[in-house]
């Protein structure tokens, strides 16, 4: 890789606290992700990583702390404006339209960038029509990357998982965000999904600089691909820093395999 | 410049005047199928082989072309040889270390190839080929950061700077060629000994290509699909050769795993396939039909069996009764054109399928809903061009009759020997091979052996060095009665032994998916391949097979003695990893022979059960040793028919 420069700091979480009436989720949480880097987030069942990822997107708003994107500081997102704001993500449980085909679920990813009306899209005449075709034009090019050509026209539901998440990811990657949000984007595959899986999430921070922050539950897969790593448990940060770093940290050596009491 | 065309890039500057407008190539990209029309290819290949010859591509030089059919891929092969260089397509599913033979082999300097992948092929066999200096590639995907490649359009760009500077040079070089220089390398796999580089000229493939495209009377409205290997000669017969002498247009698929969908969006007219793809595609049609209403499944199993008895000879023009004639008709609105449609033949006009035995029912399949599908026979050094089956009069044994300009000859051997204007002008830097397959009176020997029947046609029976004799005289061609026994699903593999023995015997390998199911759904338990083929029942529905063989075998002139009177289930399946099989899965008969000896002994004798013990390699490497007590069952032997065509 060597070329990807990782530049400065897009996103950063200060002192995040997160409550569901008295079960706290995440306490006291502060890290930050850099451009262009591939930012992983682990920890042990129940750690708070889905929480932590939620927050990110705005579907949770936090009862403390800041969360800083692009400069600009907020008590937390709306899932609306962080999309429009360049924040696309991917699911834990796959989110798709079962029925549609796999090329209009990639569709619903262009969804913010239409600009034309209703109306126009109904008569689909002029301006509208443009806009339609130069979205199908970007929508191709993804499909083109994550080499689903040869589904694109069958129906979601019908697909192994395996090859739904991929539609998961470019459904994402149609919005051409700056930052991507993959929600354990390897659970549930075999080996060689995996890998597909693994050199997809490098191509795409690779080819568009895109910004990856991940949770992954296969440890070999988050050493692999990641810049640097968060470690949570219990919803307070145990570690952070590069895989390296990470791998010789002994609250986390103890958080994964539990210490004597 | 020269007026005629008689050679490849002269072909293509001929197309580009006289029918520049006309579609050349499509390519289907981002979605959409793109078209470059003759003038727009030729503009093309101009400005490539300009950029080979700034970046120092000379006359003589080989140029390496690796990746999936695309149109730049082609373009490469015809820039190469405008300016006087050889194209060596290959295989692009073929590791770095098989390439490093053939790229040193041929002392190749220049290679244009697909993308990543190959890129990265080529980098790891540049260690060990010292002139590999440049590459290019097509798809700059996940090259951002390589070094000492450059782009196909940085290429091309700096070809178009070229021409402009140097206006006559394009024109010039193609005026310097002549029909007998070298047109392309084609690397045979070769099952013994290292690939070999068959040198062929313009003249040559010309010769093929306007033999067979004038044979089933091809043209510029033809269309095919490109999705074969294009190291393959067949392709580079049917999309190369044929497309540039009859202007006809050729599709390139959008990736590997679209072929089927492309292949019904394009619906082509003329299509060339192995007998595997076919098999393929009828396949999935059954397994489609099987999920169909029972409305449907009735009219299917209806009209097929009115296609099975008339759809051939209707086919053929050949007489038929009228009711069936209806019938038929009625069928081809509610079954076989539906079928001709989603197996993307709807428009098809000639149908080739090579390379293998096909078995019958497969044939007749496809000839019975309208398909015109045929079989030819040739070889790399022969531009895949020997025997063609006319038109109206097709049959299932027999390859045709000779080509237009082809003469055939069966040594005493056997041999088939083929002599014309198609032959191969040499094998690369192998003067000894060369010598040996070219006889003085310039007959190419095919290895194949085979005979004429009465009519005339045909026939390929065997490799000559696998076929042998029976101790009564009788000829044995092992790998004849092999494939009539592969072609029932529940056979995977077959190895005939009888050379110098009394009668036949065989070892047979079940397919364990097909004789799995078939167990399951009689409720029968199994644990395993060797405990399934132990079966008695499964003995009993192997034999079924064999003595259908053998049935056969005894309508067939002088093949009547070579009928399997003995055969065993192995209990292993043959496998390339213990050197059983060679890649392409063709089985090693000697080494086979060798490594069960034993078995082969107790074909031999009057034993009803033998012990072996073999040693396995696993798939991560370890060794272990399997143990059975194989069974040796006898099977029924027909008396000799006269010839009642089976």
């Amino acid at each position: 890789m060597g070329e990807r420069r990782i530049g400065d700091v897009v996103l950063a979480l200060e002192h995040v606290s997160l409550a569901f009436g008295g079960v706290k989720a995440l306490t006291d949480i502060s890290f930050d992700v850099r451009e262009h880097e591939v930012r992983a987030i682990i920890g042990p069942n129940g750690a708070g990583k889905s929480s932590m990822l939620n927050v990110i997107n705005g579907v949770y708003r936090p009862q403390q702390g800041t969360i800083t994107f692009r400069g600009e500081p907020r008590r937390g997102m709306d899932p609306h404006a962080a999309a429009a704001m360049g924040i696309a993500r991917t699911f834990q449980n796959i989110a798709l339209f079962r029925g549609m085909t796999v090329l209009d679920n990639v569709m619903t990813g262009r969804n913010l960038k239409i600009r034309t009306s209703f109306l126009e899209h109904a008569i689909w005449w002029g301006r509208a029509r443009r806009e339609e075709l130069d979205n199908r034009r970007k929508v191709e090019e993804v499909i083109d990357f994550l080499e689903i050509q040869h589904i694109r026209k069958t129906p979601v539901g019908r697909l192994p998982y395996g090859l739904q998440k991929r539609v998961e990811l470019a459904r994402a990657l149609a919005a051409e965000p700056e930052l991507l949000l993959l929600d354990e984007p390897m659970a549930g595959m075999n080996v060689e999904e995996k890998q597909d899986m693994c050199r997809f999430v490098l191509d795409v921070n690779e080819q568009y600089g895109t910004t990856i922050v991940l949770i992954e539950h296969d440890m070999g897969v988050v050493m692999d691909i990641s810049d640097r790593v968060v470690v949570l448990d219990y919803g307070r940060k145990i570690g952070d820093g590069t895989p390296g770093d990470v791998r010789g940290n002994q609250a986390v050596i103890d958080a994964y395999l539990g210490v004597a009491h | 410049m020269n007026g005629t065309a008689d050679t490849f890039p002269r072909l293509l500057l001929r197309n580009a005047r006289e029918r520049g407008g006309r579609p050349a190539m499509r390519e289907k990209s981002l979605g959409i199928w793109q078209t470059w029309t003759w003038r727009e290819v030729a503009d093309e290949v101009r400005a490539l082989a300009c950029g080979l010859a700034a970046h120092g591509f000379r006359r003589g030089m080989h140029l390496a072309i690796i990746g999936d059919n695309r149109p730049r891929l082609y373009w490469a092969m015809a820039a190469t040889q405008a300016i006087g260089g050889v194209p060596v397509p290959m295989y692009q599913d073929a590791p770095a270390a098989e390439f490093t033979f053939v790229l040193n082999d041929a002392a190749i300097a220049y290679a244009i190839v697909e993308d990543q992948e190959q890129v990265d092929k080529m980098l790891e066999a540049k260690a060990e080929v010292p002139a590999l200096e440049h590459i290019y590639f097509d798809d700059p995907r996940g090259l951002r950061n390589y070094e000492g490649l450059t782009s196909f359009d940085t290429l091309q760009a700096a070809g178009r700077a070229f021409d402009d500077a140097h206006p006559g040079f394009f024109d010039a070089e193609v005026a310097k060629g002549s029909p007998d220089d070298v047109s392309v390398m084609l690397y045979t796999s070769g099952t013994t000994g290292k690939p070999k580089g068959v040198c062929q000229t313009h003249a040559s493939f010309i010769a093929a290509a306007g033999g067979g495209a004038a044979f089933d009377g091809l043209t510029d409205t033809d269309s095919v699909l490109s999705y074969l290997p294009m190291a393959w000669v067949g392709d580079h017969l049917f999309s190369y050769a044929q497309a540039l002498i009859a202007g006809f247009t050729i599709n390139c698929p959008e990736s590997a795993d679209t072929v089927m969908n492309d292949l019904r969006e394009i619906g082509p007219t003329y299509y060339f396939a192995p007998p595997r793809i076919f098999e393929n595609l009828l396949t999935q049609l059954t397994i489609r039909m099987e999920d169909a209403s029972a409305m449907n499944r009735w009219l299917y199993r209806r009209f097929m069996a009115v296609a099975r008895r008339c759809g051939a000879a209707i086919l053929e023009s050949k007489p038929v009764p009228v009711v069936d004639r209806i019938l038929y008709a009625i069928g081809n609105v509610v079954i076989y054109g539906p079928l001709r449609n989603v197996l993307g033949m709807s428009r098809l006009r000639v149908a080739y399928t090579a390379g293998a035995a096909i078995g019958p029912d497969l044939f007749r399949f496809y000839r019975s809903i309208g398909i015109n599908l045929k079989q030819l026979y040739g070889l790399t050094e022969t531009c895949a061009y020997g025997c063609l089956q006319p038109s109206g009069d097709v049959r299932l044994e027999t390859v045709g009759r000779a080509a237009p300009g082809v003469e055939i000859r069966i040594a005493e051997s056997g041999e088939v020997l083929l002599r014309g204007p198609m032959l191969l002008k040499e094998y690369y830097k192998r003067p000894d091979a060369t010598a040996e397959s070219i006889d003085g009176e310039g007959y190419f020997h095919t290895g194949d052996a085979g005979m004429f029947d009465a009519a005339g046609e045909l026939r390929i029976i065997d490799r000559a060095k696998d076929v042998g004799k029976l101790a009564g005289g009788a000829i044995f061609a092992p790998n004849y009665i092999e494939n009539k026994l592969k072609f029932f699903p529940h056979i995977r593999e077959a190895v005939a032994f009888g050379n110098g023995r009394d009668r036949v015997g065989a070892f047979i390998n079940i397919d364990v998916g097909a004789v799995g199911d078939w167990a399951e759904r009689r409720g029968l338990a199994y644990s395993g391949y060797s405990d399934l083929a132990a079966k008695p029942e499964v003995y009993a529905l192997v034999r079924d097979c064999v003595e259908k063989v053998n049935a056969e075998l005894a309508g067939e002139p002088g093949l009547a003695d070579t009928q399997v009177s003995r055969f065993l289930l192995l209990h292993k399946e043959l496998d390339p990893d213990d050197d059983e099989l060679t890649r392409t899965r063709k089985v090693r008969r000697r080494f086979i022979a060798e490594k069960y000896g034993a078995l082969v002994d107790a074909l031999y004798s009057a034993r009803k059960v033998q012990h072996v013990e073999t040693e396995v390699k696993f798939e991560d490497g370890r060794r272990g040793i399997v143990a059975a007590d194989v069974v040796i069952a006898d099977a029924k032997v027909f008396p000799p028919r006269v010839a009642r065509a089976a």
